[in-house]
């Protein structure tokens, strides 16, 4: 499985925990592919954190607005009933309640929910952006990552080793090979894909992975 | 009496060790005459506080490569690769502050607050040697106000008395940077006559603004 087809399994799996209605924040990577694979039927106002709701796609070529990019510094859109906002209203948005979910990528995440997603010391500093406040200010905190680093390290750890962005924040896991919930309970397997072994989904977790009663194949 | 005046007023207020607010995200809602003009009075050992510092060639990522920074304060480094050279060489000093604790102590100095409490970063490197306060069983952070000698400001309208208008997402960290700064210089693409901006679409009130100047104006 490549690269491409892996970010792929990981946006439409995602997509698919939006309910009707939800406020959305996606990060940068896997997350912001999500917004291509939100079912039809359900209605999703998606924030871009430096000043508004209602993100639409990108323009067509030589329609970009100077004054309208994303989070990431790319061209956007905004959609029809959308609003800017100054960024101490948009960080009331996140940190206020008012944020149902936000999809973050990650370096690494924990079976206690911690996940450390903006520094690798001596190494990459980029900061943290607003990641810390979306861990902290969503409702649900949704991690889209692949489950290991070039396929063979584990990113799904008992304990986190970088420094941390959110401390038991973390409610869902989705990766490539699995659906994990973070549960007082440690790490639930919920959904697995079945291109993938059980056995060999645990070896590539080093967190203690429990395997749920009504555990079913990722669609 | 008009607050419009020429670049060359706006440099005359800008000078070397200033702790400055720049307005903008990824230069989106930066006053890119402003830097131009610091760059080319040369100011040096400036203490910026910004969003991030943007890329190389934009924005205030310009001024950290020129090197003419000694600080920032600010969200994110990572979209310009001159600035984490300069901070792993120990040459600028970095201050990480996650987005929305850094606009809320803005915020703060802006409104006459000694602070603010949020639990944002508790549990991680931001909380170190910060004083936590438990309010109903819950942590939080204090954070302390930033404010600045100069505000450097982006708008898209102005009318003679300052009132503002901010156009798409390049409105941004402006507005509230505009309540935190000693002074407070605006760079805008248009000017309007007084009475032009209906008073409910103003986004920052003129009272806030010390200086207007119009992108493009020949500069006497």
């Amino acid at each position: 499985m490549n690269k491409e087809e892996k970010r792929k399994i990981i946006a439409k799996r995602v997509a698919q925990e939006l309910e009707d209605g939800d406020v959305v924040n996606l990060g940068i990577g896997i997350p912001t592919k999500v917004a291509d694979y939100i079912p039809a039927g359900i209605d999703i106002t998606l924030h871009s954190e430096n000043g508004f709701v209602g993100l639409g796609t990108a323009p067509e070529p030589g329609e970009e607005d100077e004054n309208l990019i994303n989070a990431g510094g790319e061209p956007v859109t905004i959609n029809p009933g959308g609003a800017f906002m100054n960024s101490a209203d948009s960080f009331v948005l996140v940190r206020g309640g008012h944020l149902d979910v936000t999809v973050l990528g990650t370096l690494q995440v924990d079976e206690q929910g911690n996940i450390a997603n903006w520094m690798i010391p001596g190494k990459f500093v980029p900061g943290m952006g607003g990641a810390m406040d979306l861990i902290v200010g969503a409702k649900k905190v949704i991690v889209a990552t692949e489950h290991t680093i070039k396929g063979e390290k584990p990113k799904i750890l008992k304990e986190c080793t970088l420094p941390l962005s959110g401390k038991g924040e973390v409610d869902l896991i989705v990766t490539e090979m699995a659906v994990i919930d973070v549960s007082d309970r440690g790490l639930i397997l919920r959904e697995y894909n079945p291109e993938f072994e059980i056995e060999y989904i645990k070896e590539m977790t080093e967190a203690d992975l429990k395997v749920s009663t009504e555990l079913a194949e990722m669609v | 009496m008009s607050k419009v005046v020429s670049l060359t007023e706006i440099m005359a207020e800008i000078e070397s060790g200033q702790t400055v607010m720049i307005g903008g995200f990824l230069a989106v809602g930066t006053p890119e005459s402003f830097i131009t003009g610091m760059l080319e009075k040369e100011v040096t050992n400036l203490k910026i506080i910004a969003n991030e510092t943007s890329y190389p060639d934009q924005g205030i990522g310009r001024l950290v490569a020129a090197r003419q920074v000694d600080k920032v304060t600010v969200s994110h480094i990572g979209t310009n690769p001159e600035t984490g050279k300069q901070f792993n060489s120990g040459k600028l000093e970095v201050e990480l502050v996650p987005q929305g604790t850094l606009v809320e102590r803005i915020r703060a100095a802006g409104a006459g607050l000694g602070g603010i409490l949020t639990s944002v970063g508790i549990g991680t490197r931001v909380a170190e040697g910060k004083e936590v306060l438990e309010i109903e069983g819950e942590k939080y952070l204090l954070e302390l106000p930033l404010e600045a000698e100069i505000a450097l400001l982006k708008a898209w309208k102005a009318d003679k008395k300052g009132n503002l208008v901010y156009r798409k997402a390049a409105r941004n960290f402006n507005p509230i940077m505009a309540t935190a700064a000693s002074r407070v210089l605006v760079e805008v693409d248009e000017l309007v006559e007084v009475g032009d901006i209906d008073p409910d679409q103003v986004h920052t009130p003129g009272n806030f603004v010390d200086k207007v100047y119009v992108r493009g104006e020949s500069n006497e």
